[in-house]
Formats: C-alpha cells, structure tokens, sequence
C-alpha cells in the first residue's frame, strides 16, 4: 500500500470516528473511559487542595486572626462613633428645641447652659451649670427649657451657677391657673413632688387645668408654664384646696437649661412686715 | 501624703457624687461616695490624718451643696472621730465596724443636715426624711462599703507602700 493511500485511509477512520463522537454513537464507550478519568481526577485533586491547605492554612490563620482583630477594631470605633452621633443628635434636638422657645418668646435675652451636676445633699433640688457671671448670669435669674419654668439661679461663680428646681422643699412660686384665672401658690418637697396650694375653696379646678406663673412678687416672669394639675384634693373642713400638679419638665432629665438673662428679679423683702 | 493623696481622691469623690451618684436614687435617696470613702480611710490601719480628709471632704461638698461648707465640715469631723473609736474598740473584726460606721455615719451625716434644714424653715417631713432619704441612702451606702474599702485598702497601700496593715 503506497504512502498516500495510507494516508487516505487514516484519515477517513479519523473522520468517521469524528462523525460517530459528533453524532453520540460512541457516547457509552466515551463514558467507559472518561469516568474512570474523572474520579481518578477529582481524587487528585481533592488531595492537592488538602495537602496546599496544610502548608497555606497556618499563613491564611494569622491573616485571617489579623483580619478578625482589625474588623472588631473597626466595629468599635464605629460604634463609639454611632453613640457619638446619637449623643449629638439628642442635643441637637434639645437646642433646635431651646432655639424655637427662644423665637416664639422674642422678648427675652436667653444664654443656653448645660447641667453639669447636682446637688450633693439629698434633702435639697439643685443643679450645677455651666454659666456664671462671666456669661452676665445674676442671682435670681429665671430658668427655663422649651418645655417650661425650671427655677431659677440661686448662687453664681464665675464659671458656674447653682439653680434652685421647682421641686426643692423650700421653693414656692406664685402661679395662677389658666382656666380659672385664679392665683395660687406652688410648692416643692422632699420627694421631688410639686403641689398647689391655697387655692380658694370656691374655685373649680379640674385635673389637666394649665399652671402658669403669675409673676406676682416679681420674682418670675408671668405665663411661664409649669404643669397641669393631675388630681385635686378638696376637703370641707379645710381652708383651701391643694393639688398635685405634672410639670411639664422631667427633672431627671435636664441636660441643657436656657437663663433668661434681661429678667431682673424684684427683691420685695424689704417690703415684708 | 495623706493630706496629699486626700485632694485628688475626695475632689474625684465630689466629682462622681455631684455627677452620677446623685442622679441614682433609691426611692429619695442617694448613694453618698463621700461619707463612704471618709469612713473607709478612717477605717484603714495605716490611715492617718483622717481629721484633715473630714476636714478636706466637707470643705469640697460645701462648695458644691447649697448646704453652708461648716454643716458637712461638722458632720464628716464627727463621722471621722467616730470611725476612729469604733477602729480602737473593735479592731478585731473590722467588717462589723465598717458597717457600723457606715450606718451610724449615714445617719449622723443626714440627721445634721436635716437638723439644719429645719432650723432655717425648710419644710421637711421627719419621716418622709427618714423613710425616703436616710434608709434607702443608708442601704445604697452598705452596698457601697466593701467594693470601697477595697479600693481604699490598694490606696492606702500606695499612699504608705512600706507598711503593713495590723
């Protein structure tokens, strides 16, 4: 057989096993020989992975433990940043708070100050702020949030003042009930509980009737508000009417007061027999 | 040392009580860190000059407390002296005299102020004083006592590194 032939002839076996492989008549002969292939490869190479992994592991732990470190780092620093921005969230909403009393009482010249502690003894409502008489705060001064009347500024330093909480046993504050447009008189306690008292028995005050100063004394601005009476306590045999009264403030809560500074407080005691 | 160590300890005192403490109230009644620490000094082996940390405690207190400096000065001098007997008479088991001050320290402390209180015309009900401030502050302050004299025994230890306690 010449060379050529040969050739010929190689080459139409080749074609015509093609045309079987492409046409799937060899495909249960293909799969006799390749899936002995294939497991044999996929056995290989599971040991590689494994014995790849048993030198490459220990270098991907530290990276890995490394990695770990900084992301807990990360988180950290992340969440000390959130308790940041929820700290200054609060307190932007407290002074967008003061800055809206401020516009809607246009009359008074308000400093903002911040509560930086209380009064040690237990038997006496009082908190430290930051403001003294470098700021023009004075004894005497009236102090608010946006809610209402705190008290007022009982003793100054330079840097700081103490002010005296409507709720101290010593305050009384002329106040005069909104509905009624009586005059009555608030007292502080020991407990932190404000009531009214010397109320004439003649009135009819309901629980929810608004408490406003009344300014009489001059001691504080009138229509500051207070609270409102939560229940009333009417007995025939007494001479008024007392009343426990909801302020408006939570004193637990106070973190920044504003002083109304253009308020001078009129010192009447001269005049008191 | 002592008088030295006393500043920044009691102002740090001050500081905690007019900040935090105050504001963590049992019923009306605070926590007083000052009082503890005072007692737990006094109370230490190697304390001394426990007359000038009363003496440093209520002069600080004052300057923060409505309270004149002179009623918490009297109050804390006799809380002190009175750490100083019971630390002679009941040397031996020092936990029941720690306790033992703390309470008659607490009511001392209270009863002074609120004596005052009253002299002046604050309106302060005797039993809603004692059932809403003195008892509850006295418990917080029992609470108190061991954490802090623990942590006054380690002060003591660096403010006198070379002695031993008895």
């Amino acid at each position: 057989m010449s060379r050529s032939l040969r050739t010929i002839v190689i080459s139409l076996i080749v074609v015509g096993v093609l045309a079987l492989a492409l046409g799937g008549y060899l495909a249960p002969l293909t799969r006799v020989f390749v899936e002995p292939l294939v497991e044999v490869q996929a056995w290989v190479s599971t040991r590689y992975v494994a014995i790849r992994d048993f030198f490459v592991a220990p270098r991907d732990l530290a990276a890995l433990r490394q990695e770990n470190a900084d992301l807990e780092g990360e988180v950290a620093r992340l969440q000390v940043q959130v308790i940041e921005l929820q700290q200054q969230n609060a307190e932007i909403q407290i002074l967008s708070a003061l800055v809206d009393f401020a516009r809607q009482n246009p009359a008074g010249d308000y400093v903002a100050a911040s509560v930086i502690g209380r009064d040690p003894s237990p038997f006496l409502h009082y908190i430290l702020i930051n403001r003294g008489s470098d700021d023009g705060i004075r004894r005497g001064m009236p102090v608010v949030t946006s809610q209402g009347l705190v008290g007022r500024i009982a003793a100054v330093t330079a840097g700081a003042s103490r002010v005296q909480l409507l709720t101290d046993p010593e305050m009384v504050v002329n106040i005069v009930l909104q509905t009624a447009d009586e005059p009555a008189v608030l007292r502080g306690s020991l407990s932190g509980e404000i009531s009214l008292d010397m109320i004439s028995p003649e009135v009819n005050i309901e629980a929810g009737d608004l408490i406003l100063t009344s300014g009489l004394g001059g001691s504080y601005p009138a229509d500051l508000l207070i609270g409102q009476v939560s229940s009333v306590r009417t007995r025939s045999f007494d001479l008024f009417q007392t009343a426990s009264v909801q302020p408006v403030v939570d004193f637990d809560e106070l973190d920044i007061v504003l002083i109304i500074r253009n308020f001078r407080p009129v010192d009447i005691s001269p005049l008191v027999p | 040392m002592a008088i030295l160590a006393a500043i920044p300890i009691l102002a740090f005192a001050v500081i905690l009580q007019s900040t935090v403490f105050s504001r963590v109230t049992l019923l009306s009644g605070p926590l007083d860190l000052v009082v503890v620490v005072l007692i737990c000094w006094t109370l230490n082996q190697r304390a001394r000059d426990e007359w000038a940390w009363a003496l440093i405690g209520g002069a600080m207190v004052g300057f923060v407390s409505e309270l004149p400096a002179l009623v918490p000065i009297a109050a804390y001098l006799l809380v002190s002296r009175l750490g100083v007997y019971l630390k002679r008479r009941v040397w031996q088991i020092p936990i029941v005299a720690l306790f033992v001050t703390i309470i008659l320290g607490t009511l001392i402390v209270n009863l002074i102020s609120y004596g005052f209180l009253s002299a002046l015309g604050t309106p302060l009900p005797f039993f809603d004083a004692i059932n809403l401030v003195v008892l509850p502050g006295m418990l917080l302050n029992l609470l108190a006592a061991l954490p802090v004299n623990g942590l006054m025994g380690e002060v003591a230890g660096f403010v006198f590194p070379g002695e031993t306690e008895a």
